[in-house]
């Protein structure tokens, strides 16, 4: 210091510091530390926190929107499926029940069927049975009629007798007819 | 001054020296009124109450203002203190973040229009920051690993043959307690002051130039120009200045708090 004042007043050292700037300069720094870490710092720390946390709950909230979403798109398509198995099974019941339906009405049709033809036999048999018995009566008359034509007839020779029947058979031909 | 010391000698040109740095008291003979004190007065006024407007809504989506100070603040939250320190690095973000930003405006309020004195450039002001940063590393150093293990670790450096401690331990207690502090302050004070005087010499030669005869006044434009481009590139300087020293706080207490030198 001495050969500083022994200097003229331009051969001053700047690195000499001085007592009122380092107590300034100590003071400024300390209040402007203080200020800074209790009303600035822990505000933007605050505002950093919050939006990380907006963020990470913005990305929850998708990503659970969509798991929802996903949970629904499974439901419905499970419910598809079962729809759709049922109007199968409701198909396959229907086309069963048809064909039931269908063969039932065939027996039926059958049965009716049978039931028709047993009637008209039974309606044949009977009206057979009928001519039969018209038939055996007439035939004995017939045969009562020709016996009594042959002989009322002179039955001479075979020619004779044989026109005889044949004239039998022709007459019972014609009335037969 | 300079006008009492320019007329004192007739009209001669003064070169910008160290005294230039020296301003008089402004109220009588009062050492704690002088420019450089009111500028750092003005500068804690003008970072708290800027950062106080600017987080005192602190809001998710923030307005242009908040947004301002936020990436201020991010930029020594994010690339210097969490980069730098790593884990746990969130309680030395107040202290750094006004490291930066003092230096910051004190640096910048060289080039600012009527103020144009960097503070910076009065080694006293970077003598008390650097003071701060040797106490702050030493002491999460020696709260981090006790002080025995600590000191010790900075002696004996793991990992080096007993031999070689001859050589390295003095220098390595050079570096920690002596060089570490005096280099930040230094280079800080060196830069600020370099700076300011060739501004001075570029605007006060061209000043004076324009002073002289015709043919110095065609020069003294280009030494208002070159006056000009180096403003800008003061304007880097002081930014820088401002990174590195933080940068460096940052550093010494990340190998304070790392287990290994």
């Amino acid at each position: 210091m001495q050969f500083l004042n022994l200097a003229a007043e331009e051969k001053i050292n700047p690195l000499i510091p001085h007592t009122a700037e380092l107590v300034v300069g100590a003071i400024a720094f300390i209040l402007l530390f203080l200020t800074l870490r209790k009303f600035v710092t822990p505000m933007f720390e605050k505002a950093f926190t919050e939006r990380t946390n907006a963020i990470q709950g913005g990305i929850e909230r998708a990503e659970k929107a969509q798991l929802e979403a996903q949970r629904a798109l499974a439901q419905y398509t499970e419910q598809l499926a079962n729809a759709q198995a049922e109007a199968q099974v409701l198909r396959e019941d229907a086309r069963v029940q048809g064909a039931a339906i269908i063969e039932d009405l065939r027996i039926k049709a059958q049965e009716e069927a049978a039931r028709i033809t047993a009637t008209a036999q039974a309606s044949i048999e009977a009206q057979r049975q009928q001519a039969i018995t018209s038939l055996r009566t007439e035939v004995g008359a017939l045969a009562v009629e020709l016996a009594s034509k042959i002989v009322g007839e002179s039955l001479d020779d075979e020619a004779r007798q044989s026109r005889v029947v044949d004239r039998f058979l022709e007459d019972l031909e014609t009335t037969n007819n | 001054m300079r006008d009492l010391l320019r007329s004192g000698t007739g009209g001669g040109f003064v070169p910008p020296s160290s005294s230039d740095f020296e301003l008089p008291p402004i109220f009588g003979d009062n050492a704690y009124t002088t420019k450089p004190i009111f500028l750092v007065f003005l500068s804690v006024i003008l970072i708290s109450t800027f950062f106080i407007l600017a987080s005192r809504k602190a809001a998710v989506v923030p307005s242009k203002l908040q947004f301002a100070g936020e990436s201020v603040y991010s930029f020594v939250r994010n690339e210097l203190a969490r980069d730098v320190i790593g884990h746990g690095f969130l309680r030395f973000v107040p202290y750094l973040f006004t490291l930066f930003t003092f230096i910051l405006v004190n640096n910048v309020f060289g080039i600012i229009p009527l103020l144009q004195f960097p503070t910076m450039s009065r080694i006293s002001f970077p003598y008390v920051l650097a003071v701060t940063v040797y106490f702050v590393f030493h002491y999460v150093g020696i709260r981090k690993q006790g002080a025995f293990k600590y000191f010790k670790e900075i002696m004996f450096m793991p990992g080096v043959p007993k031999a070689a401690y001859i050589l390295i331990t003095p220098l390595e207690i050079l570096t920690f307690f002596v060089v570490r502090p005096l280099t930040l302050a230094l280079r800080l004070f060196a830069n600020m002051f370099a700076g300011h005087l060739l501004l001075l010499v570029f605007i006060l030669g061209g000043e004076h130039l324009l002073q002289g005869v015709i043919g110095l006044k065609l020069i003294s434009p280009f030494a208002f120009a070159v006056g000009i481009v180096l403003t800008f590139f003061e304007f880097m300087v002081q930014v820088l200045q401002a990174y590195i020293f933080t940068l460096l706080a940052a550093l010494y207490i990340a190998g304070a708090l790392a287990d290994e030198h």
